[in-house]
């Protein structure tokens, strides 16, 4: 027999190197865009962005308290709406199985794949048009919608890999179904059930495309639901599209808020998940 | 020619600093069949896997000591280089389900990038699958997928893969833990004729098949041999007393 | 128990709810689009002129803007997501390096798409530009090139994790059998671990697809808007997503919001589409 074992562990050798190049050239783009952001970023953090609102274009100064507020109300909208539901849904997905449970898993799968922007329009839809006007409502409706998929996922999953012996010994000892579940199952699955639901929240603080006919923007603070809210991803890509340099600075300084925002929220949610493995 | 096929001098290994197998020594001679048998987690496993050294494949694995296959130190040759030498059998039954049975059997060859003739295959897989005692069922449907085998079949049929490639020795690590009691016989049988050509080392924790198949038997118990001999001679006349428990049923 | 009998109710009527949204989404983007359907039917696919200045509405510089731009950041990004879902489903062993890849991939995924577009208007797109001044072709900077860039960057972490967990799922027991034929890593990679798992990864390349036909904000901010059949890989243009981005809010006829929204029907069903298939091939698989 030939001997090509030499050309073949060459052959092994280019591959493998070729792998790692490739495998962590894909760190540079990230190493850059983060080092962008807090180069750019740091410099325009200060005590006025937080406090202040946006001043008029081309006059120095002003903050986005306005967007950080409208940030927060979207999200604590989008929150209430998906959690009690996506929790249910995971529940239901958890527990039945047959031709309607597979049917809801390929609904869930064809939501989480809708693109935001298409969210925005059956927002826009349902309740801007109805209620003749853009508001946080309707942005939080539009986060709310595109959470869902996420909670329910999260959910399931986590309830799936919770053991049939914890749920049997609480049936067994003569508790009701829903006492089972409320006092026993969702317990053991909280902390999965949470860090999911954290890394909802992170997705969708940087989503925009579905914000901009629904919340819209809005250059004053407002806490009227019913009233357009400005957002911080919706900041970042009016003033980045503008052609000002103080807003560019501040839209800097509002990216830095949201990556240090979503990354604190990514490692809250890895930490409650690996404590729950532990 | 040298007198034994290995020779395993002061081996230990194990994952992380923690050792597994301590301080094996063994020395194999030609063509004989070489039970080891031991209660589970005695290191058996992890003992044979260093002989084609697919136990560094593992994570955090550790080895040192030395082998020596036809007097060269396998740890100074490649793997590559040395996995053709030493053939391995798994527990599960494994043929490689996205290839048919005729490319089962020449699986080494596919993977290892050798080019060969339409009659050089045909033989090699005829004689293959006819040393595993696997020709006369399989010869009608060799195009078919391995999987669709029964599990005493799939596992002859990763016999024959690994015959395939001409190996000195051929590691088989508990090959019939999984199958059924027929099966079990028919490997057993198997393995008695391929002695014959091939060294065979098995891992078992079955007394009785080490007492019908091998020449010889290593007991090992808490990562070390405890006794090396005769079959014949250990299961009439063990000399440690361990030995003699494990072969009376106190523990394992 | 009444109390089970009714929660168990409530769960199913949420199921339903649900089910019954995702119908009434279609049902909304279809019933909103007729306008544009009525007025356009198939000539809306085909279409080359969308102007609404004389209310002429068609698709297709923006159904090739959308598929130019997927496609390649594909082809940028397979190599790149490939290499580190082998590298971390089969050849690392732990340790440091793999720890920071994986990581970084995950933060890669986590970077909102608007701070995308905003980095790349302002490392990216000057990049481009000063290529594109030294090649000789018109130097907008932004463009077909730039969006595909950026997309390929956004979707590698997610077609890498779907293509790692695949690989994974290959058993233990095949690779060592490879291996202890005396192969080495390439050749059970190439003739163990990618056989068993090559629809697998076709699925994860498709979802990744999807995701780059409906990424908005990024792509919206660097390829330039304009509404004409591109005319090569460094002219500006738009995709369905991001004609609707630009021109939701500024549409004043009726004609003009219901052919935008049409072009959203026509995201929605591609999406689920190539989500349904790839999720179904997954499933697949990991029922093997």
């Amino acid at each position: 027999m030939r001997d090509n074992t030499g050309i073949r562990l060459l052959k092994d050798r280019v591959f493998k190197s070729i792998i790692i190049i490739f495998s962590f050239a894909v760190i540079i783009p990230l190493g850059l865009i983060l080092f962008g952001i807090v180069k750019n970023g740091i410099s325009a953090i200060n005590w006025d962005l937080f406090t202040k609102l946006p001043t008029p274009p081309g006059e120095a100064g002003g903050g986005i308290l306005n967007s950080i507020v409208g940030s927060l109300i979207l999200i604590l909208i989008a929150v209430l709406l998906s959690v009690p539901f996506g929790i249910m849904l995971g529940i239901f997905l958890s527990e039945n199985k047959g031709r309607f449970a597979d049917v809801l898993g390929i609904l869930v799968n064809t939501l989480q794949g809708v693109p935001s922007i298409v969210i925005g329009i059956v927002a826009y839809l349902w309740v801007v048009k109805p209620l003749g006007g853009f508001s946080a409502l309707s942005g939080g409706i539009a986060l709310g919608i595109m959470m869902l998929p996420i909670v329910i996922k999260s959910t399931e999953e986590t309830l799936k890999l919770i053991p049939f012996s914890l749920k049997e010994a609480a049936l067994g000892l003569g508790a009701s179904y829903v006492r089972t579940m409320f006092k026993v199952v969702l317990p053991a699955g909280f902390s999965g059930i949470l860090s999911g639901i954290l890394l909802g929240i992170a997705r969708i603080a940087g989503e925009t495309a579905p914000l901009l006919f629904t919340a819209f923007g809005n250059p004053y603070l407002n806490l009227n639901i019913f009233k357009p809210v400005d957002s911080l991803p919706l900041v970042i890509f009016n003033y980045s599209m503008s052609p000002y340099d103080d807003w560019h600075r501040i839209a800097w300084g509002a990216s830095f808020v949201l990556v240090v925002m979503v990354l604190v929220l990514n490692i809250i949610a890895r930490l409650r998940i690996w404590r729950n493995m532990s | 020619m040298e007198k034994y096929v290995l020779k395993v001098i002061d081996l230990s290994a194990g994952y992380s600093g923690n050792w597994v197998v301590k301080n094996v020594s063994m020395d194999v001679p030609h063509n004989k069949a070489i039970a080891i048998m031991g209660p589970s987690g005695c290191g058996k496993s992890t003992f044979i896997r260093c002989i084609n050294r697919m136990h560094e494949v593992v994570p955090g694995a550790s080895v040192k000591g030395k082998i020596l296959l036809e007097g060269e130190d396998i740890f100074e040759m490649h793997p590559v280089k040395l996995r053709r030498r030493v053939g391995m059998v798994f527990q599960r039954p494994n043929p490689f389900p996205t290839m048919n049975i005729y490319d089962n059997v020449l699986a080494g060859y596919i993977l290892n990038g050798i080019k060969l003739k339409k009659e050089e295959k045909d033989r090699i897989v005829e004689q293959s699958l006819k040393n595993a005692f696997l020709w006369d069922e399989v010869k009608a449907s060799l195009y078919k997928k391995g999987t669709f085998l029964s599990g005493g079949q799939q596992q002859r049929l990763c016999i024959a893969r690994s015959l395939a490639m001409n190996p000195n020795i051929l590691l088989l690590d508990e090959p019939t833990s999984a199958l059924d009691p027929k099966a079990q016989a028919m490997i057993e049988e198997l393995i008695t004729e391929l002695k014959k050509t091939v060294t065979i080392i098995l891992v078992t924790h079955n007394r009785a098949q080490a007492a019908r198949v091998s020449d010889y038997t290593a007991f090992m118990f808490l990562g070390e041999i405890i006794e090396f001999d005769d079959t014949a001679k250990m299961f009439t006349a063990p000399k440690d007393k361990r030995t003699e428990e494990y072969l009376t049923g106190k523990f394992g | 128990m009444k109390g089970d009998r009714l929660f168990r109710i409530v769960l199913w009527i949420v199921a339903g709810l649900f089910s019954a949204m995702m119908v009434f989404m279609l049902a909304s983007l279809l019933k909103e689009s007729l306008p544009s359907i009525k007025a356009f039917g198939m000539h809306f696919l085909y279409g080359k002129e969308w102007n609404p200045v004389v209310d002429k509405f068609g698709l297709l510089p923006f159904l090739v803007g959308t598929l130019i731009t997927s496609v390649l950041a594909l082809i940028i990004s397979v190599p790149f997501a490939m290499s580190i879902a082998l590298f971390l489903g089969m050849f690392s062993k732990g340790g440091f390096w793999p720890k920071i890849l994986g990581y970084g991939t995950d933060l890669l995924a986590g970077i909102p798409s608007v701070i995308y577009g905003f980095w790349a208007l302002f490392f990216l797109v000057p990049i481009v530009r000063n290529f594109e001044m030294k090649a000789g072709i018109v130097p907008y900077g932004v463009g077909i090139f730039t969006a595909s860039v950026v997309l390929a960057i956004m979707i590698i972490p997610y077609i890498s994790s779907i293509s790692k967990e695949v690989i994974k799922l290959v058993p233990r027991d095949l690779i060592e059998a490879g291996l202890a034929l005396g192969a080495t890593d390439l050749e059970v990679a190439k003739d163990v671990v990618l056989p068993y798992c090559r629809s697998g990864i076709v699925a994860g390349i498709l979802l990744g697809f999807g995701r780059a036909l409906g990424e908005t904000m990024a792509v919206t901010m660097v390829i330039g808007n304009s509404n004409s059949l591109p005319k090569s890989l460094f002219a500006p243009a738009n995709t369905m997503a991001s004609v609707i981005a630009n021109e939701f809010t500024e549409a004043t006829t009726t004609l003009h919001l219901s052919s935008l929204i049409q072009i959203g029907l026509w995201l929605f069903i591609l999406n689920a589409i190539v989500n349904v298939i790839g999720m179904l091939i997954i499933k697949k698989m990991e029922v093997k």
